[in-house]
């Protein structure tokens, strides 16, 4: 049996779609109960919904064998897991933003706001700026407003919220995509549906093109 | 004496059956101090799992540490001789571990081959190391690597260290898309990821791959030394994976990863490290491998459906003889047995005896 773990939400129903038209289909899935996990015993995957950026964990930890976790997640959490495909879907970018008339000032320690510490941290270090992290949980776009922070790391998709409260981009990060990850030794001994939904999925992509 | 192996927890089981294996093939014990002088970690930090390190001032001022690796320790007290050095140890050592970002105590066995390495030393190493596995489980995989054939195909690629290092890890993780959006020529390297089956198709597939390069030399002694293991019956068990990687400051030559079904992540890791043994000012050349015993805990199911097989509940009034020798004699019988005046309802049991001034009741 193949436990994927799938994460809850929109990409995540875009997601089980791919994998359905892949042939891994779990018509249960679709019913409207409250159960959270769901069996096809016939090709053998199970599916479950976790919150997206638990996702790694399941896999990490070999709960899952395999999942689809946003690159962002991967960049943050650094779990030791295959990286095996790129999905081409939930693409954003991570990006420092902030108010429009933002000019930064070497000479001070840039206060960065984010929920994405260890991605701004590695960012800002390659770089060689001295920058001071505060870790938010959500509404980052409200800190640069007052004055919380100078700058925010955030994940930025069309970038509108940042527009209507006067926040711009200024410089991107790294682009992001949902991507297909497995638990390394559940790799070793479930290759053959692993390559096989990897197969599937590469060939779809290239159909696409 | 006689002991039962299901006293054993699954790690000492383990750790006794390893012990075993490795004296079986020459190599001596290594018995160390559970402290170290940090400085000798400070120094070599990126060949640590990771970083932090549990310090500690000792009373002559000095920086001490709890040795959050073997390695180091067995390489620092090991001279340039003649010939082969070759120690197993068997011991706790003080890390962060997973991602509970915390330390923990981890029991870790290994051995290390010191000295004059040749093909042979290499081979009795991975063969020791596919042993290990078989002795932990039926179901296991070892996956081996060669990261001077990975190094050459990347120096042919002529990219920058700051590329080159994102390459190696992009490597490790299975990334092709990501090695594609690093370097424009990558094609060799992406199917040198991707080359996984029975060795001897992929050795072959190899060949193909690596014509005209320099690397053809090493993928022939070591599609030697994969030959040799497979005749001694470890072919199925095998596997080439490039995916292996290693800190190249430190390794070099053939790396190698342990799984066993059931458990979530790799429960052996070893390699070369001549360059780790350069750094260090050593002559010797140097292979090894530690299996992370904590790991293990999960893997068996244990039987702890009963606490005691038998509950043996007394009455105030029973002489003492009467009690002892009842205990004595299911004790005898191979049961275990709890005596206690009264149940207090949290232990599980298969039978209960009662014992009143009478005789059972």
């Amino acid at each position: 049996m193949l436990n994927v773990a799938l994460p809850k939400g929109r990409l995540g129903e875009k997601v089980y779609a791919m994998f359905e038209a892949a042939g891994f289909e779990c018509p249960s899935i679709k019913e409207q109960n409250r159960k959270l996990i769901f069996e096809n015993e016939e090709i053998g995957v199970r599916y479950f919904w976790v919150k997206p950026s638990d996702v790694a964990i399941y896999v990490e930890r070999g709960a899952a064998d395999i999942g689809v976790a946003g690159k962002d997640i991967l960049l943050e959490y650094e779990p030791d897991i295959y990286e095996l495909f790129d999905l081409d879907i939930g693409k954003c970018r991570m990006a420092v933003a902030a108010k429009n008339d933002f000019r930064d000032d070497p000479q001070k320690t840039l206060r960065v706001a984010t929920k994405f510490s260890n991605i701004a941290r590695n960012y800002y270090a390659s770089k060689g700026r001295d920058i001071d992290i505060i870790h938010l949980n959500g509404s980052i776009e409200i800190a640069p407003i007052l004055g919380l922070s100078d700058v925010i790391v955030d994940i930025v998709e069309t970038g509108t919220t940042l527009k209507e409260n006067n926040l711009s981009v200024f410089e991107t990060i790294v682009p992001i995509s949902a991507r297909l990850i497995a638990n390394k030794a559940s790799y070793k001994f479930k290759s053959e549906p692993i390559e096989a939904i990897l197969q599937s999925l590469a060939r779809m992509a290239k159909e696409q093109k | 004496m006689n002991i039962n192996e299901r006293v054993l927890k699954n790690d000492e089981r383990v750790a006794l059956r390893l012990r075993d294996l490795y004296r079986t093939y020459g190599y001596h014990q290594y018995k160390m101090s559970k402290f170290e002088e940090y400085d000798l970690y400070a120094r070599n930090k990126d060949f640590l799992v990771s970083d932090n390190v549990i310090t500690f001032t000792d009373t002559n001022g000095k920086l001490m540490a709890l040795k959050p690796d073997v390695t180091l320790s067995i390489v620092k007290n090991t001279k340039d001789e003649e010939g082969l050095h070759k120690v197993y140890y068997d011991e706790n050592v003080y890390r962060i571990s997973g991602s509970s970002r915390a330390y923990r105590e981890i029991m870790q066995t290994g051995l290390e081959c010191i000295g004059d390495i040749d093909d042979y030393a290499v081979t009795e190493v991975l063969m020791l190391a596919a042993e290990s596995l078989a002795r932990i489980s039926d179901d296991f995989v070892l996956d081996i690597s060669q990261l001077d054939v990975v190094s050459a195909v990347i120096d042919e690629m002529g990219v920058s260290e700051e590329t080159r290092a994102a390459l190696l890890q992009a490597v490790g993780e299975k990334n092709l898309h990501g090695i594609r959006a690093l370097c424009e020529n990558a094609e060799t390297l992406c199917r040198l990821v991707t080359l996984q089956g029975a060795p001897q198709r992929v050795i072959g597939e190899l060949r193909e791959l690596l014509v005209g390069s320099g690397a053809l030399a090493i993928v022939e002694r070591f599609a030697h030394i994969v030959e040799a293991l497979r005749v001694v019956g470890y072919g199925d068990k095998i596997r080439i994976d490039f995916s292996v990687i290693d800190d190249m400051n430190y390794y070099n030559g053939i790396v190698f990863k342990g799984f066993v079904n059931g458990v979530p992540a790799g429960v052996l890791s070893g390699g070369q490290y001549d360059k780790l043994m350069n750094k260090m000012g050593k002559r010797s050349g140097a292979i090894g491998f530690a299996v992370y015993l904590d790991l293990l805990e999960r893997l068996y199911e244990s039987d702890r459906t009963y606490d005691v097989d038998v509950l043996l509940l007394y009455e105030q009034s029973v002489a003492l003889e009467q009690l002892l020798a009842a205990a004595k004699s299911i004790e005898e019988g191979g049961e275990s047995v709890m005596v206690c005046k009264s149940d207090a309802g949290t232990l599980r049991y298969k039978r209960l005896v009662k014992l009143t001034a009478g005789g059972n009741a």
